[in-house]
């Protein structure tokens, strides 16, 4: 697989390109640059000659002369933005996510439970950090391994419809891309597919040109770990503590994957250890064939192009899913044709017929057990663990389906407790268990939490706005094709189905969040009720003992215990005060999907969790403003 | 603060004096020295009611008649304002009521304590004597006298008693002359011989208090505003007139309204009333006939169904030839309160609706000084003789 030294040239070409400062700092690599240069110019003097600067007015054949392929690696190095390479700190946050989403997929696949590390360390100079995530899957063949991680749009994952994280088999290669974009390195990989065999070590370089692998270094090495992968790729990037910041996007990643253990080392040396919440992997996800509702014209061309089956009616049966012999015989019908028709024969116009027939045949909706969502009890606990809050629920919708792909959704809210309380909710978004941190507002999930009228359920809301108040809106988006609206994967197209649906899971919870929020309105009501009759007694109990002479002790015990037996409400919520979970039969509330928490927190500490952690930390002005707020609620009590 | 639930009982009096009775049917358990008298052994009664109420584990409550005009009724036959039925419940253990309740106990208390020791005072100073801060608060039993008075006047309706009775009083208002000897608190008293002030009537009339002795007076004059019951004394109008000169001050208050009635109906005078010509004058004129909303329980001791409107009236500036400019321009409020006026059933007389309809259609209102424009004594020397001699008079 080692190829020539050519290709080498043309990658620094494209780093030259780019202007990058970086090039200046590394000595050996300016000097390889010059060199190119010149090869460069070489080259193009050729080029300049025939084509070039000169006025001459331009032919077809001196335009053809400049006309040719542009391979997928040159556009997206040169675009990419596409692919969340836009500034330092996304590209930072797109490596690392790249790398985990390929190894969560990878060990998923081979059951096995994941434990991955995840390492980010800064290198001299300010921008330049190595990021290294291992994991314990099965690791790759040799052979695969330069493809896989240096060729783009190289994968497993794009002919097939299942779910998964990764889809296009861009992910991996870009990052390995940009990096040696930027710093001029090679992308770095380790791979072990069983104990008795020693890891395979490559370094591999892109071929932006060609889109292919350049392999730079290939040995063997000895490694402490049994089986899994591990990548390293140094890059140009920026580390932020925060929002929309890698250390956000692994903490979503833990929620949305109880399964996995995660240990993360900052660049700053801090380790972080995300235990697994849960021993079972999600449910083996099967792969679906596509179904006649979700395909297009061209599609079904190249399908009946490259399908080995000789009659449209193994062809139709054999090719999509929910198409039985019935459904095979009216498409048939419809489209004019035989099911003993043969494939080869078929034209575009006919093609186009069978297409028309697919949209006015009653089909089957695509099976549904393709898909894997996280489930409501898995959502709950992992909201638990990150948020402090006082009510949580979640909800999973059955599945359902847009454009023939089977999807399903699942929406957990968190309410209450530490989430800071003068600002908007939080919505934090997943698709196939992957956090969406850029590009909130033009995703179909936040789309819906707009479209909600939070006001009807209790909570604050301007018109247009986000919901306010002490809010967290986790909705997870699940299917076996998720329709981003950019390669860079960070929001999910506006389809009606899917705005239908989320809005759904969104009602379904908000409806029991407004069971909570009215509950605790009637219990406050009921203790300030209650603390006007006890201020009161005493009074009553004087006036009635001087006109009556009757005791006045007696008179205020009677008394006080009418009052505890009036205000009943808020008597059973302070009883159970220091329990933290209550669960009663018959509440609607408190079913499997609902945990309320009692939280009574002493007013210096506030919220250090993942989610309010960072933002609060920013906002000192409304930290401030939260403890005021408990100080007096504790006052008033 | 009174409950809008509105709940027919038989009346709280009755509830009331059923507690008393049982009180006094149980003998002398408690130990009271019966100088409270009966006010004392209502209130006793009431608080024996709650306390029975808060040993059986009810919600201790009151229900308390209502004051206000859902629940008063003209009586056309007796011509006066009477209290219907309809009470209120004011249970303890209610946010709304919780407040008042515990005010009304702790008014109810202060008020034996006054019938205890015999003394009499005003219902500010029982503001003052039963405000004070709340234990472990920052609250205060009453934050003003306008919590503190309704919560007397409920009481006064709710053991059924007078406020006379309660040995509390308003302020007193309004001065009286005239031809007639009276003994005051055990003064004997010429009202013929009072000077430029009068007799300042005080807030307690009742016959142990006032005693009429003889008169020579022929009727009753009763003036809204003092400054010109001022203008009747200087001219000695009761002396040539053979009559009793009366002013409240505005709107008249217990004391003044109360001695024009045991002067109608123990001395059989005959009593005019003079006041503005606009809708406020009307309604004093209607307190004195027919009784008030607010003190509906006490008309029959207070309204003088005989009382006759002698002015002014809104046919007054053409019959007297008064010039436009000494007219008031009828203002919203005016108007509307107008017609508010022309709505209660005691103004429903055909003559009534005529002269408020006439104001209205001036659009003019006319105080009674308007008449000086003519001369300074206009009003006692022509206005009022005038009228008396025509037996011009709204009844």
């Amino acid at each position: 697989m080692h190829t020539d030294q050519d290709q080498q040239s043309l990658l620094f070409v494209e780093s030259a390109e780019l202007d990058s400062p970086v090039a200046a700092q590394s000595p050996a690599v300016m000097e390889k640059k010059v060199g190119k240069r010149k090869a460069v110019a070489r080259k193009s003097t050729s080029n300049t000659k025939s084509t070039g600067k000169s006025n001459a007015p331009m032919t077809a054949e001196r335009m053809a002369s400049q006309q040719r392929e542009i391979s997928i690696s040159e556009f997206f190095a040169k675009n990419r933005h596409l692919l969340g390479f836009d500034n330092k700190r996304k590209a930072l946050l797109t490596t690392v996510k790249e790398a985990v989403d390929n190894s969560l997929d990878a060990c998923e696949e081979a059951r096995i439970l994941p434990d991955l590390s995840i390492c980010v360390t800064q290198l001299e100079g300010d921008d330049r950090f190595r990021v290294t995530v291992r994991d314990n899957g099965p690791g790759i063949v040799k052979s695969q391994i330069p493809n896989i991680f240096g060729k783009l749009l190289y994968g497993s994952k794009f002919h097939r419809l299942k779910m998964c994280r990764g889809q296009q088999g861009i992910g991996i290669s870009a990052a390995g891309m940009y990096g040696l974009i930027t710093t001029g390195r090679p992308i770095s990989i380790r791979s072990r597919t069983s104990p008795r065999k020693p890891a395979h070590h490559y370094k591999l370089a892109i071929d932006t040109k060609k889109n292919r692998p350049d392999i730079m270094h290939d040995d063997e090495v000895e490694v402490d770990w049994p089986h899994g992968t591990e990548v390293s790729i140094d890059l140009v990037a920026a580390y932020n503590k925060g929002r929309q910041g890698i250390d956000e996007y692994i903490e979503q990643a833990a929620i949305a994957n109880p399964h996995t253990r995660i240990q993360y080392m900052n660049p700053l040396g801090e380790e972080i250890v995300y235990d697994r919440g849960v021993d079972e992997l999600p449910v083996e996800t099967r792969e679906i064939r596509p179904h006649p509702h979700g395909i297009e014209l061209g599609t079904l061309l190249k399908m009946l192009k490259e399908t080995e089956r000789q009659q449209v009616g193994a062809f139709l049966q054999g090719e999509f899913s929910r198409v039985s012999a019935t459904v095979c015989k009216k498409v048939c019908d419809e489209a004019g044709l035989t099911q003993r028709s043969w494939v080869k024969q078929i034209d575009s116009g006919t093609a186009e017929r069978i297409y028309k027939a697919f949209q006015t045949v009653k089909i089957m909706a695509p099976p549904t057990d393709c898909l894997a969502p996280i489930g409501t009890q898995q959502i709950l606990a992992g909201l638990l663990k990150g948020l402090k809050a006082e009510f949580y629920t979640a909800s999973t919708r059955n599945p359902t389906v847009y454009r023939g792909n089977p999807f399903q959704v699942e929406v957990g809210l968190a309410f209450g407790g530490n989430l800071p309380s003068d600002g908007l909710a939080r919505v934090i978004r997943f698709a196939n268990r992957v956090p969406l941190l850029y590009q909130q507002s033009h995703c179909a999930i936040f789309r819906s939490v707009l479209d909600t009228n939070w006001r009807s359920y209790g909570v604050s809301q301007s018109s247009g706005a986000l919901p306010g108040g002490p809010l967290v809106i986790m909705v997870h988006f699940a299917s076996v094709w998720v329709p981003f609206t950019s390669e860079s994967k960070e929001a999910i197209a506006d389809y009606d189905e899917i705005r239908k649906e989320v809005g759904l899971a969104i009602r379904d919870c908000s409806r029991k969040l407004q069971t909570f929020i009215r509950r605790r309105k009637r219990t406050e009501r009921e203790s300030e009720r209650r603390s006007v009759f006890f201020r009161y007694i005493p009074e009553v109990a004087n006036a009635l003992q001087a006109i009556t002479g009757d005791a006045k002790d007696g008179l205020m015990e009677r008394l006080n215990e009418l009052a505890r037996m009036r205000t009943e409400l808020a008597d059973r919520e302070m009883d159970e005060h220091g329990q933290i979970i209550k669960r009663t039969r018959k509440d609607p509330l408190l079913d499997d999907s609902t945990v309320i928490v009692e939280r009574e927190t002493p007013a210096d500490e506030h919220d250090e969790s993942l989610f309010g952690g960072h933002e609060a930390k920013r906002m000192g002005k409304g930290v401030a403003s939260k403890r005021k707020r408990k100080v007096s609620k504790k006052k008033r009590r | 603060m009174a409950k809008k639930s509105v709940k027919k009982t038989v009346g709280v009096r009755g509830k009331a004096t059923s507690g008393s009775k049982k009180k006094s049917a149980r003998g002398s358990g408690k130990v009271r020295n019966g100088k409270g008298g009966d006010a004392g052994e209502k209130i006793l009664g009431l608080a024996e009611m709650v306390v029975s109420q808060i040993g059986a584990a009810e919600n201790p409550s009151l229900s308390i008649p209502i004051r206000s005009l859902s629940n008063v009724s003209f009586n056309a036959r007796k011509r006066i304002i009477e209290m219907g039925d309809n009470t209120s419940n004011r249970p303890f253990f209610d946010l709304g009521n919780a407040k008042r309740f515990m005010q009304t106990m702790l008014m109810s208390s202060e008020l034996l304590k006054l019938q205890d020791q015999a003394k009499t005072t005003s219902i500010r100073d029982m503001f003052y004597h039963c405000k004070h801060t709340i234990e472990g608060t920052r609250e205060e039993t009453f934050d003003g006298q306008d919590e503190s008075d309704p919560v007397i006047e409920d009481l006064e309706v709710t053991l059924g008693v007078l406020r006379e009775e309660l040995r509390v009083f308003a302020n007193p208002g309004g001065s009286m002359v005239g031809p007639m000897t009276i003994r005051d608190a055990g003064d004997e008293i010429e009202l013929s011989r009072m000077g430029s002030g009068g007799w300042a009537v005080p807030s307690i009339v009742e016959p142990g208090v006032i005693e009429f002795l003889k008169t020579r007076a022929k009727f009753i004059l009763l003036i809204e505003k003092a400054a010109v019951w001022m203008r009747f004394n200087e001219d000695r109008f009761w002396e040539s007139h053979n009559c009793m000169i009366i002013h409240g001050g505005g709107q008249p208050p217990r004391g003044v309204r109360r001695l024009c009635h045991r002067m109608v109906y123990e001395l059989g005078l005959p009593l005019y009333v003079l006041v503005d010509n606009d809708p406020w004058g009307y309604y004093i004129y209607s307190v004195v006939k027919q009784g008030s909303i607010n003190l509906a329980f006490e008309s029959a001791r207070m309204a003088v169904p005989k009382a006759r409107f002698i002015g002014m009236s809104s046919y007054d500036a053409a019959e007297f030839d008064l010039s436009p400019s000494v007219t008031i321009r009828l203002n919203d409020k005016d108007i509307a309160r107008a017609k508010e006026i022309m709505a209660y059933p005691w103004f429903q007389d055909r003559r009534w609706q005529r002269e408020i309809k006439h104001m209205l259609k001036l659009g003019v209102k006319l105080e009674l000084e308007a008449l000086s424009n003519k001369e300074f004594s206009f009003i006692a020397d022509t206005y009022v003789p005038h009228k008396l001699k025509q037996a011009k008079w709204l009844d």
